[in-house]
């Protein structure tokens, strides 16, 4: 009883929600920053939070920011589909091939420790400076950690599981497709979810660097452009947006798909 | 309507009436797998026949061969000396006249429901359209008792529910004979209790043909109509057994717990049991 009494305590369930003290948390830090901020009064070190808030609202309305995030998501997006598509075959090459297995688990193991923005140089070289080269670079940040999760999980199905889909005559794509493929689901949706995290810092990184001849830079370049400015508030500004999108994706997209799918089935905890 | 009957008996041939074409015919079967570039033996020349309606039991402690027995028949090894007919026709691949159950609860598709498992088979193997597969679904489900979860996601039910749910999947196809590969042994002795009389008044109404691989005696007994006991390295029928007079309820026979004992003593190798089993073979 006296457990009941406490459990139905209003407070208690107040501060019990995570999504309460989440945001709780979030307006902690704001404060925080906010108060460093003016307590430092130096806008070319650190400004504050209303001051970055105030040059996201600027240069969003002049339209800069819009478009800087535009060519920066059409960036990622072409990397992120040439590096599924170039994954798909490569694993399919290696649970057909004895051969493709090897060479594929020596590729991973080669190249999956190179950051792919130590890639960029050479890319620049071969494909010029511009997104060609930015999309290459993204494409292979993608691609390792994908096929590395996409045949874990193939390799994980068990062996009731084959021997079901064989028991139906179930044989080559149509075995893959009913049985194998929706097994090693969420290896492969988790592959995708740290690719896309990887490829998003690729990103950011390798426009920070190098896309500055562009004059369709992305966010990095953004970012690039005001510090050069000394536009400090403006480099904040641009450091949020890439950490929004960042959640924005990870929990809008990738969250969802894993609550309606992985989660749902029990094939991973909530 | 008796004698025309008997008429007709008079003029089959003697042999065919005594011995109907089996269902299923295996002969000097020898079954081998690879173990580091070695071959082993895992069953020697073994003859069978199993007749439509059998309850076939392959009893015998692990490394006997039951097992990649029932696997030779479900068409997932070749035989590596002699054959194995289904219906007169070489087994050559594995196919859903054979529907496995097995004992791991992961051959159910995590990723569909208790309905979506159950018209899987039938929707997989173009066998049923969709309408039909759901409407033999829905009445295999209400049989096994579990139209409360039709919707449920296996990682939600029980062990007992998940294998009746294999059991669903299985019969909903109508096989030509359900394979059941130690379908209980990973439930608690109540529930594998509960399963076995399920199992045997689902074989009262619908009369499919069974291979039932275990290793309880006293499952074997009760589940089987012909219990085959077997024995290792290599493995071989060591005996046929007619327990077909055994069911759910004769656990409190004295007839019951003595052939179980002598069963036991074949498998343990225990003296005075060597030269075979005095009852009906």
């Amino acid at each position: 009883m006296t457990s009941e009494a406490k459990a139905s305590h209003p407070l208690r369930g107040f501060f019990g929600s995570s999504a309460i003290r989440r945001v709780l948390l979030i307006l902690l830090l704001a404060a925080i920053w906010e108060g460093y901020g003016r307590f430092l009064g130096d806008d070319l070190l650190f400004p504050s939070l209303s001051k970055t808030v105030a040059a996201l609202f600027a240069s969003t309305e002049s339209g800069e920011l819009p478009s800087r995030l535009a060519n920066s998501l059409t960036t990622l997006g072409l990397g992120y589909a040439a590096g599924i598509a170039l994954a798909a075959i490569l694993t399919t090459l290696a649970i057909s091939t004895r051969f493709g297995a090897d060479l594929l688990s020596m590729l991973t193991s080669m190249f999956s420790p190179l950051p792919a923005v130590a890639l960029l140089p050479m890319a620049i070289l071969w494909f010029g400076i511009g997104q060609p080269a930015i999309v290459f670079v993204i494409m292979f940040s993608v691609l390792w950690v994908l096929v590395l999760n996409a045949q874990s999980g193939f390799h994980g199905v068990s062996p009731a599981l084959r021997m079901t889909g064989y028991n139906l005559s179930l044989t080559g794509w149509r075995h893959v497709l009913f049985i194998l493929a929706p097994a090693a689901f969420p290896s492969i949706l988790s592959g995708l979810k740290i690719g896309w995290a990887f490829a998003w810092r690729t990103l950011i990184a390798a426009e920070l660097v190098f896309g500055a001849s562009s004059r369709s830079g992305g966010l990095g370049w953004f970012i690039a452009e005001h510090r050069n400015e000394l536009a400090i508030d403006q480099v904040f500004a641009g450091m949020l947006v890439v950490i929004l999108v960042g959640l924005l994706v990870e929990i809008g997209i990738f969250r969802t798909i894993e609550k309606v799918t992985v989660i749902r089935w029990g094939m991973q905890r909530g | 309507m008796l004698r025309s009957n008997s008429r007709v008996a008079d003029m089959v041939p003697a042999g065919v009436v005594s011995a109907p074409a089996p269902l299923l015919a295996l002969r000097d079967v020898t079954l081998t797998y690879a173990n580091g570039g070695q071959q082993i033996i895992a069953a020697q020349n073994i003859s069978l026949t199993v007749q439509t309606g059998d309850r076939i039991v392959l009893l015998g402690p692990s490394g006997c061969g039951k097992s990649t027995l029932l696997k030779a028949v479900g068409g997932f090894i070749r035989p590596a000396a002699g054959s194995i007919r289904l219906a007169d026709k070489p087994i050559t691949a594995p196919g859903p006249d054979r529907m496995m159950v097995f004992q791991e609860f992961d051959q159910l598709l995590p990723w569909k429901t208790v309905l979506g498992n159950v018209m899987f088979p039938m929707v997989a193997s173009r066998k049923f359209d969709r309408k039909t597969a759901r409407e033999r679904a829905r009445d295999i489900i209400r049989r096994v008792g579990l139209e409360a979860f039709v919707d449920a996601y296996p990682h939600t039910l029980s062990g007992g529910m998940k294998q009746r749910v294999a059991i669903a999947r299985a019969l909903v196809m109508e096989p030509k004979m359900l394979l059941m590969d130690e379908p209980f042994g990973a439930l608690d002795a109540l529930t594998r209790r509960r399963m076995q009389h399920e199992l045997l008044s689902l074989w009262d109404d619908l009369r499919f043909t069974l291979i039932f691989v275990t290793h309880g005696i006293e499952e074997g007994i009760i589940i089987g109509s012909r219990l085959f006991v077997m024995t290792p390295h290599p493995g071989t029928i060591h005996t046929e057994i007619n327990v077909n007079a055994y069911g759910d309820g004769s656990r409190a026979e004295p007839s019951f717990g003595r052939l179980a004992g002598e069963i036991e003593d074949l498998l343990l190798e225990r003296p005075g049991m060597r030269n075979g089993l005095g009852y009906d073979i």
